[in-house]
């Protein structure tokens, strides 16, 4: 395992010596190296990092996409790649949000198109030249994007099927009970001004000066 | 079947050729041979499949994002419910994430029972896809046995866990409960009788002509474009490339078995099919040695910030009861941080970006799937087969929907 820190060490090393400001930085993360780079300068760290002697990352193993709503560019695109002459892996991380499009490394791993349409369908992020980035795992005609954390887990519209009309039919979603989720954050630890309840008292105190 | 004739260019003619079209055909998502409910949009010129674009998605859950919502130990059941047939390799997956995060090391006698039922879950993949594969391609008759052969090893699930199927035995810190007293030895028992299973069901296949006919030579993938298409497990192995997470980043007490790793040759289904039974026979020799080599001790870390106090102790002390209480309603709070960690599941790389806030939920949990990666390579691999050969090429991928979809 140190041996493979040390490899990792000196990779990071590598990469920034090779490529000095245009990788927005990098960091040892549990014992994984993780690249930090612009979408300008994506394409070329990628067939850097799948060409050069020493890195030979030949698989993309996963793409896949994280929402930090609060961030400027909200969404992250993550790359784990795998290298197997090396044994090692490596992660490359792209920043952007709605309107920044990332470019496609379908061109450099074969394996990213499908990746690539799954980030696309689930949190928005646009792939600029992408052979073909349809929606991959929701519905055919589905509106939104669902792993982002705006959007409701139960989701917007429900299908059942209509007895008369004879297919089936889209409805808003109606629950029988209001989704609840508990953070069960202890209140010794997490202690805020406001006791969770204490508001209806203050709304009700208001209610009596008026 | 629905069919649409359209224009478009043709293996044989030339494109100007008007009495040459090539036929859209539409197969699934509700048919035998799909393995699940994959739709296929083909282009056929005759009998050759020139285009084929596979439509997944119709088995769709929301597993991520419904993990998003639920304490790490609540996530645990969903991964049973990914790869159906082999349940107890993904959830080992999350709980090794999970754990590197946490920094915490399981005992050893946990970590080999999962390094055991592990290889259980291996063995119970490769006893339905084999005969899967092999019914796709014509032969009825290893499936009724194999079915056979899986029900034994869902007694030895139903033993440790009470499920047959959806096990949620794996527990982050190891495993939820020790075996029976009895287990090691019905197991014992059963590993003794295996290999006969196996030459029978080989009796059956390997120098079969019409199984040879329909999978030699189909479907070859070059160790090149195996690794840039992003395979994994027995297709890559296949290929000819001796990649196994299990030997080159082992987990767990991998490190200190005794197995190799079966390749093939050409890449074709075939060679897949080899790689497969031969697995099998490697498993059992892992079987045989978590056996032999596993300690006596808890099964289940002993943090009791982490892991649930044992049942006996619930009954006498306090603090115990409220170490229960704590863990079943609030869950562990995990350290900030993310890990991508991925262990050799039946069907290939099973990976787990994990990625914590702090608290005792997943901020994201992205799940990497072996057959995601294999499926997409469908176009490129049926590119000029015939329409048969593409049912024989999905059957040597093993392809389940559970996971695929997620």
């Amino acid at each position: 395992m140190s041996a493979n820190l040390e490899a990792l060490k000196d990779l990071g090393a590598y990469i920034v010596a090779k490529f000095g400001d245009e990788i927005d930085g990098h960091e040892l993360i549990n014992g994984q190296l993780v690249v930090t780079v612009g979408p300008q300068n994506l394409l070329k760290l990628c067939k850097f990092l799948r060409d050069d002697a020493q890195c030979l990352f030949q698989q993309v193993s996963d793409i896949c996409g994280v929402d930090y709503p609060d961030r400027e560019k909200r969404f992250e695109v993550v790359y784990n790649l795998l290298s197997f002459k090396h044994n090692l892996r490596c992660r490359v991380k792209v920043n952007a949000d709605e309107d920044t499009a990332v470019p496609s490394v379908v061109k450099i791993w074969p394996a990213a198109n499908w990746f690539e349409r799954e980030v696309w369908d689930m949190y928005g992020v646009f792939f600029a030249d992408h052979p073909d980035l349809r929606r991959i795992l929701t519905d055919y005609g589905f509106d939104g994007h669902p792993q982002r954390r705006d959007f409701p887990l139960t989701g917007y519209v429900e299908v059942r099927y209509d007895d008369e009309q004879r297919r089936v039919v889209y409805e808003p979603v109606r629950l029988t009970q209001e989704f609840r989720s508990f953070d069960f954050m202890s209140p010794w630890e997490g202690m805020t001004p406001t006791l969770p309840g204490d508001e209806k008292a203050e709304a009700q105190k208001e209610g009596d000066k008026a | 079947m629905s069919v649409a004739e359209t224009h478009g260019k043709s293996y044989s003619g030339t494109s100007q050729d008007p009495t040459i079209k090539t036929l859209t055909m539409n197969f699934g998502p509700q048919h035998p041979a799909a393995h699940g409910v994959l739709r296929m949009v083909m282009e056929m010129d005759g009998e050759v499949v020139e285009r084929l674009d596979p439509h997944i998605g119709l088995l769709h859950r929301g597993t991520e994002k419904l993990i998003e919502y639920k304490t790490y130990l609540q996530a645990i059941p969903y991964f049973d419910r990914l790869d159906y047939v082999a349940p107890m390799a993904q959830e080992h997956a999350f709980v090794l994430a999970t754990e590197k995060l946490l920094g915490i090391q399981p005992p050893i006698r946990g970590q080999y029972m999962r390094v055991l039922f592990d290889e259980i879950s291996r063995i119970l993949n490769h006893l339905l896809n084999v005969p899967a594969y092999a019914m796709d391609v014509g032969a009825m008759t290893p499936m009724l046995w194999a079915f056979e052969e899986r029900e034994k090893l869902m007694e030895f699930y139903e033993g440790v866990c009470g499920a047959r199927l959806h096990a949620a035995f794996y527990r982050v810190g190891g495993v939820h409960q020790d075996m029976p007293a009895d287990m090691a030895a019905k197991i014992e028992e059963w590993a003794d009788g295996f290999p006969k299973f196996i030459d029978d069901m080989e009796s059956l296949l390997t120098e079969n002509r019409i199984f040879k006919q329909r999978s030699v030579d189909i479907g070859i993938i070059s160790p090149e474009d195996a690794m840039a298409w992003g395979m994994s497990g027995p297709v890559i192995r296949g290929s000819g490339i001796p990649w196994d997470l299990r030997k080159s980043q082992p987990y767990d007490v991998y490190d200190k078995m005794d197995f190799d790793i079966p390749v093939g040759k050409n890449g074709d289904c075939y060679s897949r099919y080899l790689v497969r039974v031969e697995e099998m026979r490697q498993s059992l020799k892992i079987v045989k040695q978590c056996l032999a080599e596993m300690p006596a001790g808890p099964v289940l870390s002993t943090d009791s910030k982490v892991a649930p106090p044992r049942r006996g102790d619930m009954k006498k002390s306090m603090e115990a009861l409220i170490h229960h209480f704590k863990l079943y309603t609030e869950g562990f709070h995990v350290p900030e941080g993310e890990t991508y960690t991925a262990v050799e599941a039946p069907k290939g790389e099973f990976g787990v970006y994990l990625v914590s806030d702090g608290s005792n939920k997943p901020y994201r949990c992205k799940i990497r799937a072996p057959g995601f990666a294999h499926l997409q390579a469908m176009d490129y691999v049926c590119k000029g087969h015939m329409l048969a050969d593409s049912v024989a090429i999905l059957g040597g991928f093993d392809v389940v929907f559970g996971e695929i979809d997620r």
